[in-house]
């Protein structure tokens, strides 16, 4: 075999670089070297070599969504974050903690619950790290009480493209020294540099939850009651709207509290709903996960809250004129849903639906995402859709990465 | 930079006809007005005033200054307290104040649309007939502008459960530092590429000028119940917080008093206080009606088992408005007992606070100056009020030692040198204390992409700002502007 001096120079950067396998690719490019840091030292010192060396490089945390965003341009090495791993610091008296990006997020409540704490982030799809949580900033239904990864994330530590250092944000909540550049590289999907240290604001387990679920007929329907109860004194931790393709759909209302106060809210709630409202201390099926499956298409789709239910009845009325099957779930109370395409659908009429939602999503203030879709589907839509304030953004990553080492081609505008 | 008088007539002129003779001050007297913020040691007068109208005439007189390479300042109310707002004896300074409107306020929606000068107050008294008020609730919210909270991420009384500005602006329209008008964020969530919104807010006015915000508005709470818990010290006052939170409770807010933090208030507005209090607590609780009762009654015994040797319930809303007089008239009641006094901005982790309150009393003490503590003790953001006499010799500096002191204390247990007044020109030289060179290197690639010429307040966040083409890692001494601007502070 002839010596591979790239590898070589890699290897003596850090000792944990082999060549890439088949299953080594990122949204079907395939890489050359993988490399496991299992510090941030040693995450910088394989960075500094990558930049040297001119290789383009992207980061992979669980791996569970690879798919998402545009294939990079080019690619050379995966930074792997998956030895990357550990709960550094629990502050419970400080309801923070301190951990490493390469940590499953579902290894944490373990850590935590001890304490009666929590990070307020859904349960997990199984093996996403939390590095790869904040890169996609992806969200679950309870973020209607607790805000999203970018409101939860009070620190972080990132190696830059070459290989610098640095730290934005601390370990208490209350900070405002400097620039948040935490937020910066929240849902930046890894196109502006590695992010190896996470501190994180818990929050209090609740003593008790509840799940009030009511079915409904039509769409327009659910979106009304999601109106009713946002406007009562409920105070919900969730509202969600779950609307299967071709069967009914259901409207859930979480509550959590003290023992009494969650009774008497969830009444509160059931008399909303309407008579036929069931209340549950576990979550309905599907709850916090998305609507397809792996190999389908998935759309992430946003409205002004007034706009929920139009957004809703639209939506199934535009895959219906397509002939799609279009599965619709997510937080009606903050206007964030999700919807799901068969992997196998016609990229024509998938493109029709996507120029279909994009009115209307824009129509009431929002936007359509591609997050992910198949090879034939990628290649007729456009993922992003439009993007204010490119521009400045094309001009933030030219500072970071001025060689467009970092997933070149992966984020909105070709960054 | 240096700008000269011929310079500064043309740039006059420009301003003029852009935006209206009547919007442009160029008095010297007139001037003076606006020659420092609520951090009043620093005073600079500014070369000009522009007060645009609309977002069209902000853009217009960023516009002039970026052709004839003079920096900007922008300005709301000028209540901020890290000197953010202090103006440059070669820029402009622009004013918001005049661009005051509520755009929209859109309950169905959960949103407000202002100008950037408009008042924090009015969003909520516009919304409050609506069933929905703003959360953050700087103690300043009867004068300060939403701009200055945007740029300064302001906290207040209640962020311990609500957050701060950034958790509740979703949009800005922004003029940025060559004169383009951009919108980040607005009426949906999750607006896609990087959330240089998130960026923007808490930038200071580094990184552009906000045009127009769109704000969350929160649904007011079905019921609130304030109590105020007198302790001998601030020990067990600390030891209830920590309590209550253990408890998982999370209270609205919380908030202490030190003695002589008390002494103040009572002398300025008679609140009343407990009377033999070394500390007192105040602790709002809201939400629904079965919630807030359920956990009221946990508080109220927790303040008890550790310590409390009386406990006020607010019966009605005057009576909780009494409560919350003394904290609110706090900074500018130690005037009453003190001539000169630096109001400090310190944050700790809730957990060192005893410690921490017990070093400021020795740092206090060996100094010969008096430290008054009022503070947000549920999330650890101290603002110790230094008191000194700036008539007694050798007083000022020691007060500024003490006030040093006492970031140092922060930043050694892990905590920040500011938690809700920014850094702006006063604490500039404490961010090498909390942040590597790297790490200041790093926050400078962003100021870079807004703002390659530096025009945007200068010399305000960061100690020694480079140039944006030099390489990093290559630092030079003093930047000659700065250095230039710092030679007009008196
Ligand atoms: C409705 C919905 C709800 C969801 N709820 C949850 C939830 O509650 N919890 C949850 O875990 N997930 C949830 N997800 C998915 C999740 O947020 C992320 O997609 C997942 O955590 C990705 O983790 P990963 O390690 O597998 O990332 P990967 O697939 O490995 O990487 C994803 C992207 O992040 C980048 N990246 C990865 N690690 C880093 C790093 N350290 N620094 C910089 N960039 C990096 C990669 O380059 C890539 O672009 C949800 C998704 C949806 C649609
Ligand atoms: C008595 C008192 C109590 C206070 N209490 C609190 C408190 O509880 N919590 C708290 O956080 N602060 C508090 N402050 C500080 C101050 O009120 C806040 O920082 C406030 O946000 C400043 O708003 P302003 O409109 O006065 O801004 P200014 O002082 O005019 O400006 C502050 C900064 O914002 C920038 N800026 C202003 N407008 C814009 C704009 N449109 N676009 C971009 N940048 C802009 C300026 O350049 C400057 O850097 C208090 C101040 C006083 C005097």
């Amino acid at each position: 075999m002839p010596a591979d001096r790239t590898l070589d120079r890699l290897r003596a950067a850090a000792d944990v670089v082999r060549t890439a396998g088949e299953h080594d690719t990122v949204a079907g490019v395939p890489a050359r070297y993988v490399a496991a840091p299992r510090d941030t030292g040693q995450a910088a010192a394989l960075l500094r070599a990558a930049a040297a060396l001119d290789l383009a490089v992207a980061f992979r945390g669980g791996g569970t969504k690879q798919d998402w965003g545009s294939p990079p341009r080019r690619l050379d090495l995966i930074l792997d974050t998956t030895a990357l791993t550990g709960v550094v610091e629990h502050a419970a008296g400080d309801l923070i903690t301190v951990v490493r990006a390469g940590t499953r997020l579902d290894e944490l409540p373990a850590t935590l619950a001890g304490a009666g704490q929590q990070l307020a982030l859904d349960a997990p799809l199984p093996g996403g790290t939390v590095g790869g949580a904040v890169a996609t900033n992806t969200s679950g239904p309870r973020r209607m009480l607790y805000g999203t990864v970018r409101d939860l994330l009070i620190g972080v530590t990132l190696v830059r493209a070459d290989g610098v250092v640095a730290h934005a944000g601390g370990k208490v909540v209350k900070n405002v020294a400097g620039y948040d550049l935490g937020k910066l590289v929240t849902g930046a999907y890894g196109t502006l540099g590695l992010i190896t240290e996470c501190a994180f604001r818990l929050h209090p387990l609740p003593a008790t939850v509840a799940y009030v679920s009511r079915a409904v007929d039509d769409l327009a329907e659910a979106g009304r009651l999601a109106g009713t109860v946002r406007a009562a004194q409920l105070v919900p931790t969730a509202l969600e709207v779950d609307a299967p393709a071709g069967g009914p759909a259901t409207v859930t209302v979480l509550l959590e509290g003290t023992p009494a106060g969650v009774t008497a809210r969830a009444a509160a709630a059931r008399r909303l709903l309407g008579a036929d409202a069931t209340a549950a201390d576990q979550p309905p099926d599907g709850w916090a996960r998305c609507p397809w499956r792996d190999g389908d298409v998935g759309l992430k789709l946003t409205a002004a809250l007034s706009g929920v239910p139009r957004l809703l009845s639209e939506a199934r009325a535009a895959a219906d004129r397509q002939n799609l099957p279009l599965a619709l779930r997510g937080s009606a109370g903050v206007g964030v849903l999700y919807a799901g395409l068969p992997g196998a659908s016609d990229p024509e009429r998938v493109a029709g639906l996507v120029d279909a939602l994009r009115a209307t999503t824009a129509a009431v203030g929002g936007h359509t995402v591609v997050l992910t879709a198949p090879a034939p589907v990628r290649d007729r839509v456009d993922l992003w859709g439009p993007v204010h304030g490119l521009e400045l953004m094309r001009r933030v990553k030219q500072r970071f990465d001025p060689d467009a080492r970092l997933a070149p081609g992966r984020f909105v505008g070709g960054i | 930079m240096s700008t000269t008088t011929t310079d500064l007539d043309a740039l006059a002129a420009a301003l003029r006809a852009a935006i209206g003779a009547d919007r442009v001050i160029s008095d010297r007297q007139e001037l003076r007005t606006y020659e420092c913020d609520g951090l009043a040691q620093y005073k600079v007068i500014p070369a000009l005033v522009a007060l645009p109208a609309d977002a069209e005439q902000c853009a217009a007189v960023v516009r002039a200054c970026v052709a004839a390479g003079t920096p900007f300042v922008a300005r709301g109310s000028g209540t901020g307290l890290s000197g953010g707002a202090l103006p440059r004896a070669d820029g402009v300074l622009v004013v918001t104040s005049q661009m005051r409107d509520i755009l929209e306020i859109a309950p169905d929606d959960e949103r407000a649309v202002v100008q950037p000068g408009v008042i924090n107050l009015a969003v909520t008294r516009a919304a409050t007939p609506h069933g929905y008020y703003y959360a953050p609730d700087p103690s300043s919210q009867q004068i300060c502008s939403i701009g200055g909270n945007v740029a300064e991420n302001s906290g207040g009384a209640h962020c311990l459960k609500y957050g701060f500005t950034t958790n509740h602006v979703l949009g800005v329209e922004l003029v940025t530092p060559d004169g383009d008008r951009v919108r980040l964020g607005g009426r949906a969530p999750d607006a896609p590429g990087y959330d240089l919104l998130g960026a923007f807010v808490g930038s200071e006015g580094t990184l552009g000028i906000a045009t127009e915000v769109t704000v969350r508005l929160t649904r007011l709470p079905e019921s609130v119940r304030t109590l105020l818990a007198a302790f001998e010290t601030t020990d067990e006052a600390g030891a209830a917080t920590s309590a209550i939170i253990a408890a998982g409770v999370v209270p609205a807010a919380v908030e202490m008093m030190d003695a002589l933090a008390i002494e103040a208030a009572e002398a300025a507005v008679q609140c009343g206080y407990p009377a033999g209090a070394g500390a007192v607590l105040i602790v709002e609780l809201d939400g629904p009606d079965p919630e807030v009762a359920a956990q009221f009654g946990q508080v109220e015994s927790l303040c008890r088992e550790n310590g409390a040797f009386e406990i006020r319930i607010a019966a009605d809303d005057a009576e909780r408005a009494l409560f919350w007089k003394g904290r609110k008239s706090a900074f500018a009641a130690v005037g009453r007992i003190s001539p000169d006094y630096i109001v400090q901005d310190g944050v700790i982790p809730r957990t060192a606070l005893s410690e921490v309150l017990r070093r400021i009393g020795e740092l206090s003490a060996e100094r010969g100056i008096r430290v008054a503590n009022v503070f947000h003790a549920g999330d650890g953001n101290l603002h110790p009020l230094v008191l000194f006499d700036a008539a007694v010799e050798g007083e000022t500096v020691r007060a500024e030692e003490v006030s040093g002191a006492i970031l140092d204390l922060c930043i050694t247990h892990g905590g920040s040198i500011t938690g809700e007044h920014g850094v702006g020109m006063d604490k500039a030289k404490y961010m090498p204390r909390m942040f590597t060179d790297d790490d200041l290197d790093t926050m400078q690639l962003l100021r870079c992409a807004f703002d390659p010429d530096g025009l945007a307040n200068p010399g305000k966040v960061f100690p020694t700002p480079r140039l944006c083409g030099e390489v990093p890692g290559r630092r030079k001494g003093v930047h000659p502007a700065q250095e230039a601007g710092l030679a007009e502070v008196f």
